[in-house]
């Protein structure tokens, strides 16, 4: 009934219009003013705690192994909405006072913690994917572990590692939506907010699917310039 | 110069150096071969730590480790400094130029002033003949030059001793004679060399001594003349009678 109507009412398709372009802007607020920020904080913490876990997972001190591997299990064994009610959610009950996390912040938590396990897995296999003679070569200077690491190995493992770092930004960009559930007014939950005004689901669902794949698809653009910069100094 | 006592290492139940022991004076060069296993490369490995033996000790000028006590990452990182290595795949940083590759070490590890260093890295890079190379990526050098650079990085961070693990092994043979000539000038300007080798002229030129290693022990030792010539124990013939 929705499509026979845009083709053979003008009365409803203007209606349409109208409300896809009064949304529009709406829409976008909640894009550039909580998911994409979301997006990218997270992303940015996430990173940091994916290199600290990889590193941990990596070294040769048993206890840092056993933190570092718990963490990744629990984190890739239960699903990233059921982490976010736990902080948001879950957490008052244990301390009403201290432990009600608003809602941005209590977002931002979950998601860092989400990427940071999964993108250590990435950072760990990139990091081992540098031959052992590199590591070598640099001990053979004089170098330390941790010059070794900065200097030698971390510019390599990161050409390594750009592509699938970038499917999980882009993938998080997409899970931002989930941060409705916890009442960040981002995107989809603005979406959600229109739609049950007008009822028009389709309308309204197809339009932020749209946006959400117009932000999407100019990262994969950014990727491949990046890959390439990356890539200067390999025989292609 | 370089004292070793009682060296061994052992991977798991494979003990792959029995009781090594050798002295060299400064300047002379050492040429070490073997049949595969004999445990050749290993020892080199040991004299920079690349791999921490079971049990002895080393001695490189006046610093020295004895393995049969912990020894502290600091005192690793110090040890190597007397050291530098030449590695068969050549080893260098892909994402540096060669310029770059052979500054690492100076500015990074020594700390010096990168002006400084970039001059005297030019020199090291002309010095190996590779002048007109100083912005090639090692993707853009031919092996021979790879290694030449390899040699340039590791003299760079002036070494007492250098290390030498098959250099010319993953080389065409057309490109093996560039970096030999590189390591005779070096030989010739008094450098402490150790190099294994399945390169029989130039052990037969340039070493002053030449240690034969099997099954983890040294055979034998003796000059190029009398190694080539009149070899004394079994294994030395035998393993010499493979390389007619």
């Amino acid at each position: 009934m929705f499509l026979n109507n845009i083709f053979t009412d003008p009365e409803q398709l203007q209606r349409y219009t109208d409300i896809a372009t009064s949304s529009l802007l709406p829409l976008l607020k909640g894009a550039f003013l909580y998911s994409l920020p979301l997006a990218i904080v997270s992303f940015i913490i996430g990173l940091v705690l994916a290199v600290l876990t990889a590193l941990a997972r990596l070294s040769s001190v048993k206890i840092f192994q056993i933190i570092a591997r718990v963490y990744v299990s629990i984190i890739r064994g239960t699903p990233l909405l059921v982490q976010l009610f736990i902080i948001f959610y879950g957490l008052p009950n244990i301390s009403t006072e201290h432990l009600t996390i608003d809602p941005v912040p209590a977002a931002i938590i979950g998601f860092s913690l989400n990427v940071g396990a999964y993108a250590s897995e990435i950072v760990r296999a990139s990091i081992s994917s540098i031959s052992k003679g590199q590591w070598e070569a640099g001990y053979s200077i004089g170098m330390t572990y941790g010059q070794n690491l900065k200097r030698i190995i971390l510019p390599q493992a990161a050409r390594v590692s750009l592509p699938p770092l970038s499917n999980t930004f882009i993938s998080l960009i997409k899970d931002t939506s989930l941060a409705a559930l916890i009442l960040v007014t981002e995107m989809f939950r603005k979406a959600q907010e229109i739609a049950s005004t007008n009822y028009e689901f389709l309308l309204l669902y197809s339009e932020v699917a749209l946006l959400y794949w117009l932000i999407c698809f100019p990262l994969s653009i950014v990727q491949q310039r990046l890959e390439d910069r990356f890539s200067r100094h390999l025989l292609k | 110069m370089i004292k070793i006592t009682g060296l061994s290492k052992s991977f798991g139940e494979l003990e792959v150096l029995k009781d090594i022991s050798l002295d060299v004076e400064k300047g002379k060069v050492i040429v070490v071969i073997g049949p595969s296993g004999s445990g050749k490369t290993t020892m080199l490995r040991c004299l920079n730590l690349l791999e921490t033996p079971s049990g002895g000790s080393i001695a490189i000028s006046n610093k020295s480790i004895d393995f049969t006590q912990k020894v502290s990452k600091k005192e690793v990182t110090e040890f190597r400094k007397l050291t530098g290595m030449v590695f068969q795949g050549y080893n260098l940083f892909p994402h540096k130029t060669a310029l770059q590759n052979v500054m690492e070490g100076p500015v990074i590890v020594k700390k010096e002033d990168k002006e400084k260093a970039r001059k005297k890295a030019e020199q090291l890079l002309a010095k190996v003949g590779l002048a007109d190379k100083l912005d090639f990526y090692p993707y853009q050098l031919s092996g021979g030059q790879q290694q030449r650079v390899g040699i340039a990085r590791a003299l760079a961070m002036e070494p007492e001793v250098m290390l030498f693990d098959e250099p010319t092994s993953a080389l065409d043979p057309e490109l093996v004679g560039e970096v030999l000539k590189v390591m005779k000038d070096l030989a010739r300007e008094g450098m402490t060399m150790i190099v294994v080798t399945h390169e029989m002229k130039f052990a037969r030129e340039v070493a002053d001594e030449i240690l034969f290693m099997d099954g983890g022990y040294i055979v034998e030792k003796a000059t190029p003349e009398e190694f080539f010539s009149n070899p004394k124990e079994d294994r030395t013939k035998r393993f010499l009678q493979l390389l007619q």
